[in-house]
């Protein structure tokens, strides 16, 4: 739409309001852009091109046309609509049997021209309060989508600092991994009948040794695990991991769910390390024997075995797993387009009601709690964004809560709106154990329009 | 749920320990079988032919009114007094009762609208062996016999009915206790001269359970002892029966042997089985029995709980069976025979002799009162759930109908919208403002509907209850304290309904300034009327309760035809007289039918439930309840959307029809299963609202003359025996056949279009097709297979409006479907719609339409009657016309104008374009 244009819609429709005569001719209930196919005095072609009847059949109250094309102004079309031109407001169409139901249904009152209805003209009062609202929405969208902003650029500049110590940790990484391979070898070899048992003591000796100072990398590891594990959760979620591209083999630009979980194995936390199982425990105490080769014995094989099944329980364990597991979980997360839901992360909101106090923690759980007294109940874990296909960082949906006797597992639809400041506003429960909570964000802030384009975008008079 | 168990508290534990023994069926073990009933078991005892009772000839008196005669029981000389009435209409009434009762006998009041007529009875010829009297002029006869006692109505050579043929009449009369717990002195000597009496009626007071009875944990004291009655009824030449709802049954009613009896006792069955003859939420002691011949009608008048034993010599028999013994022409004529038992209370049976089907519902409408004439928007749509949780939601639910663009007339609130379920008031959160709340319902037109169950919470800071218990209106307990029980408030106790006084000022109670937050466009549900009592024998009352003298026992069954009796009366009252009510109930008794609409209580969301609704309200309308329907979509458990689907097209076309839902379900209002199915169930419900017309036109006939709305097929085609057990389709009215979509996945039905040489037209495509057979109809998920029959014409209002109010002075579209002779006809009725001034100053339109000799006209039916309506007749469509060369309006002034028309040569359909003329006067339609 060009200014002049908009300019003149606009004039036109101030003028309409002040009353100031400019009368368009065109049948009742007939919008401007199809003004041109009712023509006075001309035969009337169904819009459908159905069939084609003299003029005085369009708005006889009688439906002739299939598509209730030449109903526009009554109700006889089963199928019609009603075009309200509501000078002031915002235009509408509405159904046909809207039209002298009684009801008023157009601000401008042009729907109840013979039901003895009497209607109000609400259109400039109702056009005001919505300039005003929107006015107010404009300035929080403003607002929001400056925080928004500032919300991507924290979880860039978050990122980039911990590039920087994975690239360090990325030099070591290939190292383990090859002396990992190596103490494999170790392994087969020590268990080759045909090798010479002392050369064989010696060498593992070398690999034991080998395998000591890899602990103690590990454990530089370790703290570069805490350096990366920027929530102290004692995990590195995927989203952490998946912010820093340098670990991306294929430089396909993302971490594929199978590529995170190799690079599970050399960022355990420091957890899984203390509850290694009690045999494995014995060559780091032989390391404060300030590693003199023990005699070979058949203690000496256990120890490597030993150290072999310790790196692999470390690998395969149900630690490893369940971390695994958790991280395969967290795979899902989409902390949206720029990740500007990323800062939702492992916070938590309540919102306060008569009787309980709910609980969103955003990418984990909702939860319920009475107020006095009583146990918390689970209202649903963490699902997927669920806005429709247009709009999908709206809407987010966590499932699989608290069973329900005789009804379904809690659920909770958790509406995201634009806001300054992240908070619950509300919580019902329109069905039985169907939640539904509303939350703002800036994180949701569209780039505000102007103030003109929302006020005049669909006008059409 | 969490918020449920706080505020369920101890009810919970309570209501779990009732239900939850079970997992979805019902639990069978909370409800008696006839052989835990012991006045069940002891009179089941009682073996065919050995009757003890014999006619005292020589009592005998005849006066204008009515014949007396007592009755003897040889084994203990207790003697008993019968009635017998001939009443206008062709019916017989007969009454039994002791002749010198120890103490009155409970008889019914307040279900016979009056008492009924008679006609005087002549005696033809009496000798020692009986006595024979003219029933009047169709060689009418009533046979007395004196030993045993039995009584033949006769029609010529023909026996019509026989009562106490099998000899099963049993009347336990009233007796003092004989154990030491009386009369301590006394007893003894009573003992040894009554002793040879009992010890012959073989009756050991303890294990019968005359005195005591206890059930679970429940005992019931018997002060009046053992007090029940039965008496059989020989039907030959009858192979079908139907009728004594309330059952999850089919239609034809089975028979009883080797299984329980069907049992009359209202009681809140939860989660209900279907197929069985278990007792459920309301009783209608009424059986109707139909051959080829002739249809006749047995109305037991007894509330307390009954037993209905029904067993036929055909019924064991295979077709090949029958077949060999109509061959061989030897075989017994078939025959049904019948046998009604009751608790207490007396004999009073009435006999409805038809003969047609037509004839049987007018007598019975005779004796119980018609349907209530329901404001037209109680046959819209009704959109309810346990529970609407506040006014946002109500308001949102609103709105969703109109941004669907789906009608409805009625939004419902279930007991959640109260405080603490304490009845007429509002929970002061959810529901802070009901006026304002109200006020936008009456501003689109519509109306809601809140709930007022009969169960008041003990609360002394409870107004309601406050002035129950000060005015002494509780049922009392066997003691004379106030009755209480458990329900949805906790602690309750139950208005005295039987007490006219109670029930007046409980009608007082809906007036606008008593009911605050009320308003003129807010009706009334009533449920848990049975009443339902959680820790209850069977979940409802004791049975030694006291109604004022008498027992709960006694009256049971009409407990919840007083509850809708007294709020019914209070929505008139609260109009000063002006508003027709809208109650519906749960519970209900015959003469219900007077009061509004019952619905088929807690069904679940399976479609064998779908399939028994037919059954179910085809049942209630042939005992004169014809406003029936069932929670569409069904109220436990969730449907699956093509479930929800079907059962918004069944229930479109069935009288009540309304959506309910458990609390513990997701929501399912029509939107919420994508546009797809929104668009399927817009459609379902506007052909509803396109027909309202025609249901109202229905309802006016049952309300005038009680004919069912609903019908099975057999009462318009009563001598096409394959009509007779049909219960998947039906008719509404005598013009349209409807069968509903009601298999899972279905591709098509196989619909029995009755009638030889008649036809029927697919009411969507126009169709044609012929009477007299089965038609196999494919079928999409969007299919509702309607036919109208040839020879009829329905009106409808083509312009679907958001409420039915709305569509109120909306123009008239007739649909002429004419008959192989080229003939219809039909009627148009139109009123206020929401009044009683078309019955107290005759304000209405009733006119004839009709099609003959190529010219439709219409002419008044009423013409003492004057009512004013803007509406028009806007389109004539006839169905199986042929082209004319012109069409003629005339009108009464002379006018004579030329109407358009369009001719669809390859379906015949005539479209008559814009008669124009208003739907009150006379005109005529002329086809050249």
């Amino acid at each position: 739409m060009s200014c002049a244009l908009l300019l003149l819609l606009t004039s036109l429709a101030l003028a309409m309001g002040t009353g100031t005569a400019v009368e368009i001719q065109r049948p009742r209930g007939v919008p401007q852009s199809k003004r041109q196919f009712y023509e006075e005095n001309k035969p009337f072609t169904c819009l459908d091109g159905s069939s084609t009847i003299p003029f005085d059949r369009v708005n006889d109250d009688y439906c002739d046309c299939r598509d209730g094309s030449d109903e526009p102004g009554t109700a006889a079309c089963p199928n019609g609509s009603f075009h309200c031109t509501n000078a002031g407001f915002r235009p509408a169409f509405i159904p046909s049997s809207r039209i002298n139901d009684g009801i008023c249904d157009c601000c401008d009152t042009t729907d109840e021209y013979n039901s003895g209805a009497t209607c109000q003209n609400t259109c400039r009062e109702m056009g005001r309060k919505e300039r005003e609202s929107l006015q107010i929405m404009a300035e929080i969208t403003k607002e929001g989508f400056l925080l928004k902003q500032q919300l991507i650029h924290e979880a860039k500049r978050a990122q980039e600092d911990k590039q920087g110590k994975l690239t360090e940790l990325q030099g070591s990484k290939k190292g383990l991994e090859g002396k990992v391979e190596a103490l494999r070898t170790v392994k087969e070899t020590a268990e080759d009948p045909e090798k010479e048992a002392k050369e064989r003591h010696l060498k593992s000796w070398e690999e034991q040794k080998e395998l000591i100072r890899m602990e103690k990398d590990k454990t530089r590891m370790a703290e570069a695990f805490l350096e990366l594990d920027d929530d102290s959760d004692g995990y590195v979620s995927v989203a952490e991991l998946q912010s820093h591209l340098e670990l991306d083999p294929d430089s396909d630009g993302s971490l594929t769910e199978t590529e995170t979980q190799v690079r599970c194995l050399l960022f355990l936390p420091l957890k899984s390390r203390e509850d290694v199982p009690p045999t494995v425990q014995t060559p780091e105490k032989r390391e404060d024997d300030e590693l003199s080769m023990p005699p070979y014995d058949t203690e000496t094989q256990s120890l490597i075995d030993g150290a072999y099944i310790h790196l692999q329980s470390l690998i395969c364990g149900p630690e490893f797993i369940w971390i695994c597991r958790n991280l395969e979980k967290e795979i899902g997360f989409d902390f949206g387009p720029s990740a500007e839901f990323a800062y939702l992360y492992s916070q938590c909101y309540e919102l306060s009601t008569s009787e309980y106090i709910y609980r969103l923690c955003p990418f984990n759980r909702v939860s319920q709690k009475p107020k006095f007294g009583g146990s918390e109940t689970n209202l649903g874990l963490w699902g997927q964004w669920a806005g429709p296909e247009e709009n999908l960082y709206s809407v987010m949906k966590y499932d699989h809560g608290q069973g329900c006797w005789q009804g379904p597992n809690r659920s909770t639809t958790v509406k995201l709106t634009c806001g300054k400041e992240t908070v619950v506003t509300s919580t019902s429960e329109p069905s039985r154990c169907e939640y539904l909570m509303e939350f703002t964000t800036p994180a949701v802030c569209q780039e505000p329009a102007s103030l003109d384009e929302v006020l005049h975008g669909h006008t059409e008079l | 749920m969490a918020a449920f168990i706080v505020r369920m508290g101890p009810l919970l534990v309570l209501w779990l320990a009732v239900f939850l023994s079970g997992t979805w069926a019902v639990d069978r073990g909370n409800f008696k079988t006839c052989d835990q009933s012991a006045f069940c078991k002891r009179q089941r005892a009682l073996k065919p032919g050995q009757s003890p009772y014999r006619a005292l000839l020589e009592t005998l008196e005849l006066t204008n009114t009515k014949l007396t005669l007592q009755l003897i029981n040889d084994n203990n000389k207790v003697r008993l007094l019968l009635e017998l009435y001939r009443l206008q209409g062709n019916m017989t009434r007969v009454k039994i009762n002791e002749l010198k009762p120890l103490k009155p006998r409970f008889e019914v009041p307040d279900v016979l609208i009056n008492n009924p007529p008679t006609e005087p009875l002549s005696l033809l010829s009496q000798d020692e062996n009986g006595v024979v009297l003219s029933l009047g002029a169709d060689s009418q006869w009533l046979i007395v016999s004196a030993k045993p006692f039995r009584l033949d109505i006769m029609e010529g050579r023909e026996v019509l009915l026989s009562l106490n043929s099998r000899g099963l009449l049993a009347f336990e009369h009233l007796r003092i206790r004989k154990d030491t717990q009386v009369d301590p002195e006394g007893a003894e000597k009573k003992e040894e001269t009554d002793a040879a009496n009992e010890q012959a009626e073989g009756e050991t007071a303890k294990e019968d359970g005359m005195w005591e009875e206890t059930f679970k944990s429940h005992t019931d004291n018997k002060p009046n002892g053992p007090s029940s009655i039965s008496l059989d009824f020989s039907l030959p030449g009858v192979e079908h029966v139907y009728g004594i709802p309330e059952h999850a049954d089919s239609l034809k009613l089975k028979t009883t042997d080797g299984g329980d009896p069907y049992r009359l006792f209202n009681l809140d069955v939860f989660q209900y089985e279907l197929f069985n003859p278990m007792a459920l939420y309301g009783a209608i002691p009424v059986m109707l029995s139909h051959s080829a011949q002739r249809t006749m009608g047995i109305f037991w008048l007894n509330a307390a709980e009954t037993w209905v034993d029904i067993s036929s010599n055909t019924a064991g028999k295979t077709v090949f069976g029958q077949m060999l013994d109509y061959v061989q022409g030897s075989s017994e004529t078939p025959q049904t025979d019948v046998r009604w038992i009751s608790e207490s209370g007396i004999i009073d049976v009435f006999i409805m002799l038809g003969p047609t089907p037509t004839d049987v519902f007018s007598q019975y409408a005779s004796l119980t009162g018609t349907q209530a004439f329901p404001p037209l928007s109680a046959l819209a749509y009704h959109q309810c759930r346990w529970n609407y949780n506040d006014q946002e939601d109500v308001a949102a639910v609103d709105q969703g109908f109109d941004e669907h663009d789906i009608p409805y007339d009625f939004i419902w609130l279930d007991i959640e919208h109260t405080d603490g379920k304490r009845y007429f008031t509002w929970d002061p959160h959810k529901f802070p403002q009901p006026k304002d709340m109200l006020q936008g319902l009456m501003d689109k037109r519509r109306k809601m509907v809140t709930i007022v169950d009969p169960h008041i919470k003990v609360d002394s800071s409870y107004k309601i209850h406050n002035e129950i218990r000060s005015k002494g209106f509780y049922v009392k307990n066997k003691d004379g304290g106030d009755y209480e029980g458990w329900c949805w408030p906790g602690n309750s106790g139950y208005p005295d309904f039987t007490n006219p006084e109670m029930r007046a000022w409980w009608a007082s109670m809906f007036a606008y300034d008593q009911y605050e937050g009320s308003m003129e466009n807010m009706y009334t549900w009533n449920d848990m009327n049975e009443p339902s009592v959680f820790n209850g024998p069977e979940v409802t009352m004791h049975k030694d309760a006291l109604h004022g003298n008498w027992e709960n026992r006694d009256l049971h069954n009409l407990y919840g035809l007083y509850v809708q009796m007294a709020t019914a009366e209070g929505l008139i009252e609260r109009s000063g007289g002006v508003e027709r009510p809208f109650v519906l109930t749960r519970a209900f008794f015959a003469g219900s039918q007077r009061y509004g609409a019952v619905w088929t209580g807690d069904n679940t969301a399976e479609w064998e439930h779908l399939k028994i609704s037919i059954p179910m309200c085809l049942s209630l309308g042939l005992v004169g309840v014809s406003f029936c329907g069932a929670d569409v979509g069904g109220f436990f458990k969730s449907p699956s959307t093509e479930l929800l689907v079907r059962w918004y097209q069944t229930g479109a076309y069935q009288p009540f029809f309304r959506a309910h839902a458990h609390l513990d379900t997701p929501r399912r209002e029509p939107w919420l299963f994508g546009p797809e199915n929104t668009a399927l169930i817009r459609e379902a419900v506007r052909q509803r609202y396109a027909l309202l017309p025609y249901w109202y036109q229905l309802f006016y006939h049952a309300h005038h003359s009680g004919q069912p709305v609903m019908r099975p097929l057999w009462v318009e085609y009563p001598q096409d025996t394959a009509t007779f057990s049909m219960d998947d389709q039906f008719l509404l009215g005598r013009d349209l056949l409807v069968h509903p979509v009601t298999e899972e996945g279905g591709r098509g039905v196989t619909a029995y279009l009755p009638g030889k040489g008649e036809v029927w037209f697919d009411v969507h495509t126009f169709q044609k097709h012929n009477g007299a057979q089965n038609l196999y109809i494919p079928v999409t998920i969007s299919s509702i297979p309607v036919f109208q029959r040839g020879g009829s014409i329905i009106p409808r209002k083509a312009r679907v409006r958001r409420s039915s109010s709305c569509m109120e002075h909306d123009p008239y579209t007739l649909f002429v479907a004419l008959s192989p002779k080229r003939f219809a006809q039909g009627e148009l009725y139109i009123d206020d719609g929401h009044t009683f001034n078309f019955d107290k100053q005759k304000q209405f339109i009733h006119r004839r339409l009709s099609f003959a000799n190529k010219a439709l006209s219409s002419r008044n039916l009423a013409p003492g009657s004057q009512f004013i309506t803007p509406s028009w007749i806007e389109k004539i469509v006839i169905l199986g016309a042929s082209k004319p060369s012109k069409a003629t309006l005339k009108t009464p002034d002379g006018k004579e104008n030329l109407l358009e028309f369009e001719f669809d040569a390859s379906m015949s359909v005539l479209t008559l374009r814009k008669p124009g003329v208003n739907a009150g006067v006379d005109w005529t339609v002329v086809l050249q």
